[in-house]
């Protein structure tokens, strides 16, 4: 699996942030609804090093889900949280094209953004996080997201909005 | 025009941003200016006072309590939840707009704790929030208690100079129509009957501005015409300030539950002035006369009842369950039944023939007057267990005290009920009590001071007035001494003086 995680040259970069292996272009063919689908991205994130405790990481990622749900109008899921099985600021991103309903008002999401920081992050670490929160907003880059072709586009994509802001 | 904004959310990772950069390309696109403060994980770069005061509104888009608050108060203030500054920040832009050119600006400042962070809030202590909601309420209370409490004792004492002995009396019977049709600029009764009727129409707002602030500190704007209507059925069925309490929660919370409904997109942008305050107004009034009145009313007869059955017996045995019963809730229904007790005993008879019936009156006057003079002494001994419009409250009191207005001690008993109504009822048992002992005759059924002429038994009666005002503060400074060491950790702010030093702006 992936080896690309370029964490280990210091600072998080965009490309630290994410990569191939943290990207799901397919989540209909393992999720139908939001738990299966957060579980999914997390377990991506595990498979991947990230996240040292599935269990754990879910259990904070619902606690939060359950104060509010994170679906936004637009098609869009964010589920989130700062949790201490985090070891490094990670994205991973799911495409569903069914839509999973994460409690927004207009409808299902179809993209799906995990976003998970260490519980004691650095602000240095997170201001990485706030700028692609930020880009999120931005309906040419949700588009561009639902069009991309690969995981390497989609990681290409996040890339480009981050580190040309 | 120029805006501000602060976003933040519980985590603080995701949609803090998201709402900042929605709110700014709104605001591009709709050609503002705008600046965001991020209250979010990533650390905090406050917008520079200058900004904020050239700004024309202040846009909040937070789920937990925006940290520096009093920074933006006397703006036109727009409050929404972060999600809809991410959906939708150009509505948001656009009602901010109209709050700029109306120029309404939010009564919220500090209201719900200045400079605390925000976390501790949601964690750290319902007790904390509680005792918030209350002094919010309590704050916006203090005004009508001190402008009506004040106007109601000038004019005893004014229609204690100008109508003798009796102008205490006489002039609550002076009707608000005489003054209307025919008020005479020469009379000084007039005159006191002006200060008195304009004092009573200040205390009429009392339990509803109590119970509309507890509703607006938990639900903010929304909570305002539940909360209100609330607190008026509360006088209007009886309930009292206690009443009025509930009322503001009841009122506060389902207008916050309300507000949490899940409506179609066209429903919602008239939730906030319609549908929340009518949903919410039509529950909490309704359950205030269909719940309250009756068990109210009930216990309005049961009280009367055994008061009667007491008058038999042992006079200062009455004496103090007539003092506790004054002090318990303060223009209460307990209170309202002890008081009637006491009033409906001044017959002609009675006072022809010196019955117990005006010992009676005696104690209730006193043991009413004793509540809002031993907490004004109170806050006199030990100033640093009051907050600062309690010690602000408490030079108020004497006057009121002194005047028979129990109602001025009500901003302290309803700020902090478990500790100071005990020990006010002790108080005033201790002094209906002893005025029972000493036999003090009173055929006058208010005016405090001003009718001590009307006394018989003048220096027993007074002294058992300050023995009842000395325990009253003894036992208050206690109670309070109390909790103030149990609360002496290290996320209490170092040496505050106060017990809520972020209401001192309020």
């Amino acid at each position: 699996m992936s080896t690309a995680d370029t964490t280990s040259e210091g600072r998080p970069t965009a490309v630290g942030l994410i990569a191939p292996a943290l990207v799901d272009l397919d989540l209909d063919a393992s999720a139908t609804d939001k738990d299966a689908a957060i579980r999914r991205l997390v377990s991506l994130a595990h498979a991947a090093g990230r996240v040292t405790d599935v269990e754990q990481m879910l259990a904070d990622v619902r606690a939060r889900e359950a104060q509010m749900p994170t679906g936004l109008e637009g098609g869009i899921g964010i589920p989130h949280a700062r949790s201490a099985a985090v070891r490094i600021p990670t994205l991973v991103f799911g495409r569903s094209s069914a839509g999973i309903d994460f409690g927004a008002e207009d409808g299902p999401a179809r993209i799906v953004f995990l976003i998970a920081a260490p519980d004691d992050g650095e602000g240095e670490h997170l201001t990485v996080l706030a700028a692609l929160a930020r880009r999120l907003v931005h309906q040419s880059f949700r588009e561009a997201l639902i069009n991309a072709g690969d995981p390497e586009d989609v990681v290409e994509l996040i890339r480009n909005e981050v580190e040309n802001r | 025009m120029k805006f501000v904004a602060v976003t933040s959310c519980p985590t603080g990772i995701a949609h803090t941003y998201m709402a900042a950069e929605a709110l700014e390309q709104a605001a591009r696109d709709a050609g503002h200016e705008i600046q965001v403060e991020t209250q979010g994980a990533g650390g905090l770069q406050a917008i520079g006072q200058e900004t904020i005061d050239a700004a024309d509104a202040v846009i909040f888009a937070a789920d937990v309590e925006v940290r520096g608050r009093d920074r933006f108060a006397g703006k036109p203030t727009v409050t929404v939840p972060v999600k809809r500054a991410i959906n939708d920040a150009a509505g948001i832009l656009g009602e901010a707009v109209q709050a700029a050119e109306s120029g309404v600006v939010s009564a919220h400042r500090s209201s719900t704790s200045g400079g605390l962070t925000t976390k501790v809030d949601h964690d750290a202590g319902v007790g904390t929030r509680v005792r918030q909601w209350l002094m919010t309420g309590v704050s916006y209370m203090i005004p009508f208690v001190a402008a009506g409490g004040i106007l109601i004792a000038f004019g005893f004492m004014l229609a204690r100079f100008a109508g003798g002995d009796n102008g205490a009396i006489e002039v609550t019977k002076i009707p608000i129509t005489d003054l209307i049709k025919h008020f005479d600029a020469t009379s000084g009764m007039q005159w006191a009957a002006l200060l008195f009727q304009v004092g009573v129409a200040a205390f009429g707002f009392l339990v509803p501005a109590l119970a509309g602030f507890i509703a607006f500190a938990i639900a903010d704007r929304p909570g305002i015409a539940p909360g209100f209507v609330g607190g008026a059925l509360a006088g209007v069925v009886g309930a009292g300030f206690l009443g009025g309490i509930v009322a503001g929660f009841l009122g506060g919370f389902l207008a916050l539950w309300v507000s949490r409904w899940r409506v179609p997109r066209a429903v919602a942008s008239i939730m906030p002035v319609v549908v929340i305050p009518l949903v919410a107004t039509l529950l909490t009034g309704g359950l205030m006369i269909v719940i309250l009145g009756r068990p109210l009313s009930w216990v309005t007869d049961k009280l009367t009842a055994g008061l009667d059955n007491m008058s038999g017996g042992s006079m200062i045995v009455l004496g103090v369950v007539l003092g506790l019963m004054m002090a318990f809730d303060m223009g209460g229904p307990v209170n309202k039944v002890a008081y009637t007790f006491a009033t409906t005993g001044l017959t002609a008879a009675a006072i022809a023939s010196h019955g117990t019936q005006l010992t009676v009156m005696a104690v209730v006057m006193a043991a009413g007057m004793t509540p809002p003079l031993g907490l004004a002494l109170a806050t006199v001994v030990r100033k640093e267990l009051f907050s600062e419009p309690e010690q602000e409250n408490g030079k108020a009191a004497w006057l009121l005290g002194a005047s028979f207005i129990t109602e001025g001690a009500i901003p302290f008993a309803a700020a902090d009920p478990l500790r100071v109504i005990p020990s006010i009822m002790v108080g005033s048992g201790v002094t209906g009590g002893l005025v029972a002992a000493f036999g003090s005759e009173l055929a006058a059924p208010h005016g405090g001071i001003w009718v001590t002429p009307l006394i018989s038994g003048i220096p027993g009666y007074l002294l058992a007035i300050v023995v009842g005002t000395g325990v009253t503060a003894a036992l208050v400074v206690l109670a309070k001494s109390v909790r103030r060491t149990e609360v002496a950790d290290p996320t209490q702010p170092a040496g505050a003086g106060s017990t809520s030093p972020d209401l001192a702006t309020v």
